[in-house]
Formats: C-alpha cells, structure tokens, sequence
C-alpha cells in the first residue's frame, strides 16, 4: 500500500508540476486558466489521497470547495478573455522590466523640466489664484 | 472484524486512485506539450472528471461510512455539472479572441457556418458587426 501511495503522489507532483510550467510559459490567458484548472484537479486528487491513507472523512467538505473554486476562476477569466496584443502573454524578465521603468522615469522628467521652464517668469497672464 | 471485503475494498481503491493519479500526471503532459488551446483542453478534461471520479470511489470504498460518501457523490455530481461549463466557455473566448489554429483542425463547423451566417446563402446576409460584435449575451447563438 505504501508503495502505491508513493507513486501516486510522485505522479501527481509530477503533474502538477507539468502544469505550472505550462501556466508560466502559456502563450494566452486561457492556456494559463486550463493548466490552473489542471492544478486544482491535481489538489482535489492529492486531498482524496491523503483522506483514503488516513481514512479521514472530516477533510471531505475540502473537496467540495475546491470544485467549487475552480470552476469559478475559469469561468470568470473565460468570460473577460480578451485579443491580447502580440508579446502581451509572455512574462517580462527583470531587465526588460528595468529598462522600461528607466524610460519611464526619463519621459517624467522631461516633462517635468518642461513643465519647470514654462512656469519660470510666474503665472500666466490673467491666471486667478 | 477484518472480513475479506475490507481488504477486497482496500485493494480495489487503490487501483482506482492509482488510476486518478495517473490521468492527473496525463493531464500536466498534455497540458505541457499539447501545441493548442483545444488540445491543451482536452487533455486537461481527464482529471477534471474521469480522474476525480476515479479517485472519488477510491476514497468512497475506502471510507465506507454514509455520510461522508454522499459528499462525494455530492463533488462527483458538482464537477460534471460545472466543467462542461468552464470548457465550454473557455473554448469560446479561445475561438473568438483567435487561440484556435486552423491548420491543426481536423473539422471546422463553426468557421463556415459563421462565414454563411455572415454572407447569407443569395449574398445578401446579415451585416457582419452584428454577427461579431456582441460578445456580452452568455448563451449560444
């Protein structure tokens, strides 16, 4: 029984793990929500596992809501799903994030020192405070 | 105490979790390697429930108290209420906002029967904003 036991969980861990890799890597939104799907299928199977190793009955209502949230997060994504621009769906690594946080914060300062020269010989004409 | 059917049970469950188990490692395969939404869906319709259904009798004969195995019926009945819904709807938006790839379709129903909608069959047709358009309505068109 042990052994059973052991293979299943290593199945399992290996599944899920398959799943998450594709839920990072996913091209869309949607292929993101199936592989988490896949993981709260996984959750549910690994809850059951441990419930029948433990003859533990008390973790049954577990179960109940894991189907339950499952179902309502791929529904919710499926419904706002939307075209994504090309290149949107990939997860940015930390230098790109870097260089784009960079290019922001020159855009803000030059418009800042716009901003600053405009306002140099005081207000407007005609400007009520 | 220990009759023969509890072992019988115990040993029957087992296989059936081993089974849940291993459609659970099938999905995250297919899920990993599948080239397209739809293939992906597919695979990943084996634990949601024939997996879950696996593993929920191998609890069942596991636990063999009443209560706790009408919960389980309970979750059985639950999940193949909702996940044709999910998938369903999943499938949907992957057609509408262009995840499915023509090229890997065997069968393609729903492409021509848009296109006839849209053109209708002596040209005239309905105008083709409205047969794209409204993506708020959730039933079937």
């Amino acid at each position: 029984m042990i052994v059973v036991v052991v293979v299943c969980t290593v199945l399992l861990a290996l599944g899920a793990a398959f799943a998450i890799v594709r839920a990072e890597k996913g091209p869309s939104m949607l292929d993101r929500t199936i592989a988490l799907d896949v993981v709260v299928a996984t959750m549910i199977v690994g809850v059951a596992l441990y419930a029948a190793v433990n003859r533990r009955a008390d973790v049954v209502p577990i179960l109940v809501v894991l189907s339950l949230v499952g179902f309502v997060g791929s529904v919710t994504i499926a419904r706002f799903a939307s075209v994504e621009p090309e290149g949107e769906g990939r997860v940015r690594t930390r230098e790109e994030i870097a260089a784009e946080e960079a290019a922001r914060a020159e855009e803000t300062r030059a418009e800042e020192r716009h901003e600053h020269e405009e306002h140099h010989g005081g207000g407007a004409e005609g400007e009520v405070r | 105490m220990n009759h023969w059917w509890d072992t019988l049970a115990d040993v029957v469950s087992m296989v059936c979790l081993l089974g849940g188990a291993l459609l659970a490692f099938a999905a995250g395969v297919g899920a990993l390697r599948f080239p397209d939404l739809l293939a992906r869906m597919h695979a990943a319709t084996k634990p949601q429930v024939l997996g879950l259904v696996l593993c929920l009798i191998g609890l069942a004969l596991r636990l063999r108290s009443g209560g706790a195995v009408w919960a389980l019926v309970l979750v059985a009945v639950f999940q193949m209420l909702t996940a044709p819904v999910a998938a369903h709807m999943v499938g949907r938006a992957g057609y509408r906002t262009g995840k499915v790839r023509g090229d890997l379709l065997v069968v393609d129903e729903l492409t021509a029967d848009l296109e006839r909608a849209r053109t209708g069959p002596d040209g005239a047709g309905l105008d083709p904003e409205s047969a794209v358009d409204d993506e708020d309505d959730i039933g079937p068109r």
